[in-house]
């Protein structure tokens, strides 16, 4: 009972800073990686391991605030309003992705904690220097992408998350991962490059970076004018570039398989998707006159293609962690559907879909870092991750395998998990909509989802009576900690429904209502 | 609007042809110089269009140490060009070229059509300045107004020093970085190093002091230090700090933590994180502009420097 008293007089601590609790997330990571480079050695571990847990303290506390408030939190940095200043805003989607960043995250830094320490004798080695203040750079970027309400402050950010992004995806440094690295930094680079000429033409025509007088300028101008429509289209594929969206998905699969796990977790599950909620920005927040059917199902056909390419290459991979990464190509094409189903001619559905939406994006988050994690802890121990050869492993490592099963029912969509109310949402939509073919390529993606992971499976759980035998056994926290994750992604779907209320926080236009 | 319209007409098409030139030569060398000769045109662009902070800025960062990047690589790469032999095909190229035309013509009609006069935040920035106490306007926007965006900026420096640092090898960590080691140093460039230092970091201090009012400030004065640094290295005169140093790496995030520092204040002092109390808006933003100066100098002579090489490969010098 103590503990649940500490526990609220600490929330209600918490959320009594007001907005100025947006600072928290944003400059938590950011102090901590200067402090972390500046002292190195063993510091920049215990700094992150130190700050995570009160980044999810502050991300609970922003969800508490928008949820009981029902409208967003804004606070002007420097005390410059825009046009002029800054604003920080969380409204119902930045704080869903706070909070899931940083379960993700803490999940990580706990899991990554004996892998990338410094071992007795040194005093500092690369890859644990850079891999923790590399960590703290992703986190502080995906946060300032989540709660930027300025388009160049946005650049800024997706500066800081590609800077430190990609030099995870060479941490081993090997020649092929080297190669990958430099393919994901140049479709990056070029994705802010348009993204930045998009900025400055919005700038050019209305005066502003401000989301919200932005979207009250354009809404003023009746008509879009063409410069808006050129920024939309340069933004949306520069922010596609670095989603990986089919057909711009090249870099994705090598980056995401070759870097260590726990970055490979941390780039599936939430890198690339710090993009795609910047295209949601644009085009449900800046220019909701964008989204017309006709241009929404570009948006759509391209995701469709994604789910059917990424599940039908995922099947015929041979390693496991190639196996996950292209499974990440077909379930971002999932995000992408919510655009044409959002431009529902019966009504207003933008918040169900959105909700939909989002909680695709939080249950795959769970379920992918939670694959990648589960894959590197086989990879380690059998020494390979060949598919082929994974007969006994059930039995040898049978806790990290369940955890890989889980993550993977999760994806696939079973009752409860948060895939399969997501997917319940999108069809019910479709349907209402009369876009029912939308419906059948989820369906589609499901079966792919399902046949890859059969696969897996299949060659998992033979072999019982032989299993291989282990370089080395992943510590058991290890394997709890991934079956956690796991879990999480299976229980979203056990939300009440007020809490998932808290999507449509701040959306103007938002109609609400209606949720199962 | 003072000179006549052929020096832009002239200026325009040295600009498109240098472009030109730098995509069609085939040399990496050669283009890594036309690139050099292309940022210089367009600072004058720069200053044609009376912005002479950007033009500053483009001159030192864009082709100043960006060239000296793209040179530095350009002459570590092998001698038969691996560019050569995995060229695209004529069909990809010919796809490359309508796609990249399509765009440059379309945004150049879509900027033909933006609202004249554009619509500015300079006015509302004229108007607030005085809060700020700096007469430039652009040092303004830079440290009050959109101070967020600076800070962000300079902590993405740092991490581009921690991604190059990470591409090492293992062993390599705790050495001295090597791409600045040149033969031993031919007499003329030690003396250049000795003597052209004192100068240079006057110039630096000097463009740091009157950004405050006018055009100039920490990012251009850091480049003519972190030139100055780099020259002393270039003539091995020094040798760089170890990466494992901790005086060097406190300098490299000093500039950033002063600047998290003050903001940090300000939420109590000045009602914001980032704000400036009344009166003392100069001095601070004074002393931000020096502590970014130092840390930027290190960071872009660092970047320079390259990885960290294992102690026998560096070879110790006297």
């Amino acid at each position: 009972m103590v503990s649940v008293q500490w526990l609220g007089g600490l929330f209600a601590g918490v959320t009594g800073l007001g907005s100025t609790l947006l600072l928290v997330p944003v400059m938590l990571p950011l102090a901590g990686l200067l402090l972390a480079i500046a002292f190195g050695g063993r510091h920049p571990r215990r700094i992150v391991l130190a700050l995570l847990p009160l980044g999810l303290v502050a991300a609970v506390g922003i969800a508490a605030v928008v949820l009981e408030a029902d409208a967003p939190l804004r606070y002007d940095l420097g005390g410059w309003a825009p046009p002029l200043g800054v604003t920080l805003q969380a409204d119902g989607l930045s704080a869903v992705l706070l909070l899931v960043t940083s379960v993700v995250m803490l999940a990580v830094g706990l899991y990554a904690w004996p892998g990338f320490g410094v071992p007795p004798g040194s005093s500092e080695t690369r890859t644990s220097f850079a891999f923790w203040t590399l960590l703290l750079g992703v986190w502080g970027g995906l946060n300032l992408v989540f709660l930027g309400q300025d388009l160049f402050t946005l650049y800024v950010a997706l500066e800081l998350l590609t800077f430190s992004a990609v030099p995870l995806v060479c941490l081993d440094g090997r020649a092929d991962t080297l190669q990958a690295a430099l393919r994901y930094l140049l479709f990056a680079l070029l994705g802010s490059i348009l993204y930045v000429l998009g900025t400055a033409l919005l700038y050019g025509q209305f005066g502003t970076l401000d989301i919200g007088l932005l979207r009250d300028r354009l809404a003023a101008a009746g008509a879009l004018p063409p410069a808006a429509i050129a920024a939309a289209a340069l933004m949306t594929v520069g922010l596609l570039a670095k989603t990986a969206l089919f057909p711009l998905h090249l870099w994705l699969p090598p980056a995401h398989a070759g870097a260590p796990p726990a970055a490979s977790a941390i780039l599936s599950a939430l890198v690339v998707k710090a993009s795609f909620v910047l295209i949601v920005r644009i085009w449900f927040d800046l220019m909701p006159a964008l989204l017309t059917r006709s241009a929404a199902e570009v948006l759509g056909v391209l995701g469709a293609v994604a789910i059917v390419y990424g599940g039908a290459l995922a099947l015929g991979q041979a390693r496991l962690k190639l196996l996950v990464a292209y499974s990440t190509l077909a379930q971002l094409g999932y995000l992408f559907l919510i655009f044409p189903l959002a431009t529902s001619p019966a009504g207003n559905a933008t918040g169900e879909v959105l909700t939909g939406g989002m909680l695709q994006l939080a249950a795959h988050a769970c379920a992918k870092a939670a694959m990648f994690l589960a894959a590197g802890l086989i990879a380690t121990s059998l020494g390979h991750d060949r598919i082929g050869e994974l007969a006994g492993v059930g039995r040898a490592l049978p806790l990290s395998v369940l955890a890989f099963g889980i993550a993977g029912l999760a994806l696939v969509g079973i009752e409860p998990s948060g895939a399969y109310l997501a997917k319940t949402l999108l069809d019910g939509a479709a349907q209402a909509s009369g876009q029912w073919g939308w419906g059948l390529v989820m369906q589609i993606g499901g079966l792919l989802t399902a046949a890859y992971l059969i696969r897996v499976f299949f060659h998992a759980l033979s072999g019982f009576a032989r299993p291989p035998a282990l370089r080395a056994r992943p510590a058991r926290y290890q394997e709890l900690l991934v079956l956690g994750l796991a879990l999480c992604s299976l229980a979203l779907g056990l939300l009440p429904p007020a809490y998932l209320a808290v999507v449509t926080v701040g959306r103007v236009a938002a109609a609400g209502g209606g949720l199962p | 609007m003072s000179l006549p319209a052929p020096v832009d007409l002239g200026l325009a098409a040295l600009v498109l042809g240098l472009a030109g030139w730098v995509i069609t030569t085939s040399a990496t060398y050669r283009a890594a110089e036309g690139f050099v000769a292309y940022g210089l045109v367009l600072a004058l662009v720069w200053v044609r269009l009376g912005s002479v902070d950007v033009a500053l800025t483009e001159a030192a960062l864009g082709s100043g140490l960006t060239g000296l990047l793209l040179l530095r690589a350009a002459a570590r790469l092998p001698a038969d060009d691996p560019a050569e032999t995995t060229r695209p095909g004529p069909g990809v190229r010919v796809v490359a070229a309508v796609l990249c035309t399509a765009v440059a013509g379309a945004l150049a009609a879509v900027v033909l059509l933006l609202p004249e006069p554009a619509p500015s935040l300079a006015p509302a920035v004229a108007a607030n300045l005085s809060a700020t106490g700096v007469g430039n306007p652009v040092t303004g926007v830079l440290l009050a107004f959109r101070a967020v965006d600076t800070l962000g900026e300079s902590i993405v420096l740092v991490l581009a020093l921690v991604g190059l640092w990470s591409l090492a090898p293992d062993d390599a960590w705790g050495g001295r970085p090597g791409f600045l080691r040149g033969p031993a140093a031919a007499s003329p460039l030690r003396f250049l190093a000795q003597v052209l230092p004192p100068f240079g970091i006057l110039v630096g201090i000097h463009l740091l002091w009157i950004g405050a009012d006018h055009p100039g400030g920490k990012f251009q004065g850091a480049t003519v230090l972190a030139a100055m640094w780099v020259l002393v290295l270039v003539a091995g005169l020094r040798q760089p700090p170890r990466v494992t140093s901790r005086p060097m790496r406190g300098l490299a995030v000093f500039g950033s933590l002063v600047f998290v520092g003050i903001g940090t204040a300000g939420a109590w002092l000045a009602g914001a994180f980032l704000a400036y109390p009344e009166g003392l808006a100069k001095p601070l933003i004074l002393s931000i502009e020096t502590a970014l100066m130092l840390s930027v100098a290190v960071i872009l002579g660092l970047l320079l420097a390259g990885p960290p090489e294992p102690d026998d490969a560096a070879g110790v010098r006297s």
